[in-house]
């Protein structure tokens, strides 16, 4: 899930005492970023290779460039800021909230994406429903990925002009000629290669701050007991306080946690969710694909603990941090651990992996929106049957163009900055209508090629009605904007689903014969592959990696349930 | 279906396949091992640099911890970790016309073009 709060807000003087050091390693991460541009510009040939790093990519760099897409800045500074605003909850957002979700997509969804051989999510629903379905959802995709795209780059101009002090238009222009640079350049790859070496400078910017921020706490003891004496029993632990009834501070209770959380968001956003999926997709095989979700599981799971500990920290630190009498926001917690604890040097290392961080996130959106809007818009519907370097062309082409509209998206984010974290929070749920369509087309047979896109517009504006009118104008009392998305989330999927399911009844089912490889007990010539040598090792497995992550996860769990 | 846009799976599989036969990504893009050990071996040899006599001020900020010369340490580790993965297990020459193996399962592997069942 991506960033439950809105982390445009920073105090002012959280400016960070960086010198030539910092910047010198700031320097050289821009010029390593520009480099994997140029020189993957020579591994692009075909529009395949452009846009699906020709099917190539070995498991560990898709892996880790699955999980590194997911880890924008505004995920690392929005989870430590619920952490130090709902304490352990955050938790719910990877254990339960991810964990089962990826390992769905490794297991079961893997082998129809990748065998089937699609290019996009969207065109999956084009082989399984009909043209609606899939124009309704490339055109939802490609506009969500630019305002996405834009908010990324605003709330990094945010970050660096509250941090280092640049002007907000250089930072934005920065950024995005740099993710325009490596991206028009070397396509997917570019992108790919970048993220999985941004995974590793985020991860040497965030132990630090986690190290040093529990020493100055006294440890997970002296953590716990201070957050107990402030905010009570329950801040510390994953489950306490959620009866169904009983009030706490998130606004949810267990049911909506497992239900809207845990199964309806989570799924729609890790299943379905092109600037994911696109990761596993570009893997050189089958197994590589199936293990790329399977892989990212892993760090997942550990990764809260560097998100969470260091918003607890400043909440243990500074007492009432995040309301009006500390001076901070909750967004600060962890550029507050940085300039109280970080000298020069390890500084620079924290500064460049945030900056890394909203490079990657603007990243996986930009080169997935190229994908899109090149292959399943313009190439079917606009101009078709063009030779196919002209696709690799208009790739480029519209990835500058998409690069241009976030700069402008950010800008108007900056005067628009409410707007802009409302329609957030709703492409938040855009994911799950996609989700209730794929499952149900995946899963039943009979559901008609027109029940898609009646279920996708269905489940859209019902999630829309639902937040806006229902939430916002207050018809129904909920008490934080999560427990709405929650809520939001469910009523999507289940509106989706009962259309579907009406539309299908009236309307004449798909022809069997149509239908293999794209509904469950199926198969298609793609997926009978068998595993290539070395990939039969028992470590390489996908059932036993993804069952490990399920079991460890829930015994992760154990620690903060009693 | 009347309006069927006669668009199948297996046009998709033709498709794709016929450019990834085309493709050569897999033969001609270098190795990220390299990349992420060089960039990680000077980081860490720099940040250690930063941590060697570091001054009380530097100190006392980080609770007493040196953690410019442990991060350092650190990185330099990590860098070499993956240089040296790189060079045991070096990334296969580029020939692009190969039957779909890659013995190692690492870096990238040459092209998996043709596939049993096409």
């Amino acid at each position: 899930m991506q960033n439950p709060t809105d982390v445009t807000y920073l105090a002012a003087e959280l400016r960070l005492p960086t010198n030539w050091l910092d910047y010198t390693i700031l320097a050289i991460y821009f010029v390593v970023v520009l480099g994997i541009g140029f020189a993957a510009r020579r591994s692009v040939k075909t529009s395949l290779d452009f846009f699906l790093s020709g099917r190539s990519l070995p498991a560990w760099i898709t892996g880790l460039a699955f999980i590194s897409a997911n880890l924008a800045a505004t995920e690392i500074l929005g989870m430590a800021a619920n952490s130090a605003q709902y304490g352990a909850y955050t938790v719910h957002w990877y254990w339960i909230g991810a964990i089962p979700a990826m390992v769905f997509l490794g297991l079961v969804m893997m082998p129809f994406y990748y065998g089937s051989k699609v290019r996009s999510v969207p065109e999956m629903l084009l082989l399984r429903f009909d043209k609606w379905a899939h124009l309704l959802s490339s055109a939802l995709f490609a506009f969500a990925a630019i305002l996405i795209a834009g908010v990324n780059l605003y709330a990094l101009a945010i970050v660096v002009e509250a941090l280092l002090g640049w002007p907000q238009w250089v930072a934005i222009l920065v950024a995005g000629a740099f993710v325009l640079a490596y991206i028009t350049l070397g396509g997917l790859s570019s992108a790919i290669y970048n993220e999985v070496l941004q995974f590793f400078v985020i991860l040497a910017a965030l132990i630090p701050i986690v190290v040093l921020g529990l020493k100055k706490v006294g440890g997970w003891g002296g953590l716990t007991d201070k957050l107990t004496a402030e905010h009570g029993e329950n801040f510390t632990t994953a489950w306490g306080g959620t009866g169904i009834g009983s009030d706490n501070p998130l606004g949810a209770n267990w049911l909506t946690i497992v239900l809207g959380l845990g199964f309806v968001l989570s799924f729609g956003y890790w299943t379905t969710n092109f600037a994911e999926v696109q990761r596993a997709l570009s893997a050189k095989n089958l197994s590589a694909a199936q293990r790329t979700p399977l892989i990212a599981a892993y760090p997942k799971i550990f990764i809260v603990f560097l998100v969470m500990i260091p918003g607890l920290t400043a909440a243990a630190l500074i007492p009432g941090f995040g309301t009006e009498k500390s001076g901070y926001q909750y967004n600060d917690a962890i550029p507050y651990l940085m300039e109280q604890l970080l000298p020069n040097g390890v500084l620079g290392i924290a500064v460049t992996g945030l900056l890394a961080a909203f490079m990657a996130g603007m990243a996986a959106n930009v080169s997935s929106f190229n994908t899109v809007f090149t292959n399943d818009i313009w190439g079917r519907y606009v101009v078709r049957g063009r030779a196919d370097e002209y696709y690799v062309r208009f790739g480029r082409l519209i990835t500058v163009i998409g690069v241009a509209a976030s700069v402008g998206t950010a800008f108007l984010a900056s005067s628009f900055s409410n707007i802009m974290s409302y329609l957030q929070t709703l492409f938040s749920f855009f994911n799950v209508p996609m989700f209730v369509v794929f499952i149900v087309g995946m899963f039943w047979k009979r559901a008609s090629v027109k029940s898609g896109f009646w279920g996708l517009l269905a489940g859209t504006v019902a999630a829309m009605v639902n937040y806006f009118w229902i939430y916002k104008q207050g018809i129904i009392d909920i008490p934080s904007d999560q427990g709405a998305n929650f809520v939001s989330a469910i009523v999507g999927f289940v509106a989706g689903a009962v259309v579907m399911v009406a539309v299908s009844l009236f309307t004449a089912p798909k022809p069997a014969e149509e239908l293999q490889g794209l509904v469950y007990g199926t198969r298609s010539p793609g997926m009978s592959e068998a595993p290539a040598e070395g990939d039969d090792a028992w470590y390489r497995r996908p059932a036993l990696l993804g069952w490990g992550a399920i079991v460890l996860a829930a015994a992760c769990y154990i620690p903060f349930s009693f | 279906m009347s309006d069927h846009h006669g668009y199948s799976e297996r046009d998709v599989q033709r498709e794709v396949a016929e450019l990834q036969a085309k493709s050569a990504t897999a033969a001609r893009i270098f190795d990220l091992r390299r990349i992420i050990g060089g960039l990680f071996v000077l980081y860490g040899v720099i940040v250690t640099i930063a941590g060697i006599n570091p001054s009380d001020a530097t100190l006392d900020k980080a609770e007493g911890v040196n953690i410019n010369l442990w991060t350092g340490i650190g990185m330099l580790l990590l860098g070499i970790f993956f240089l040296a993965w790189l060079k045991l297990r070096p990334t296969p020459p580029a020939t692009p016309e190969v039957t779909p193996e890659d013995v190692t399962g690492e870096g990238p592997g040459p092209h998996p073009g043709s596939r049993p069942g096409e």
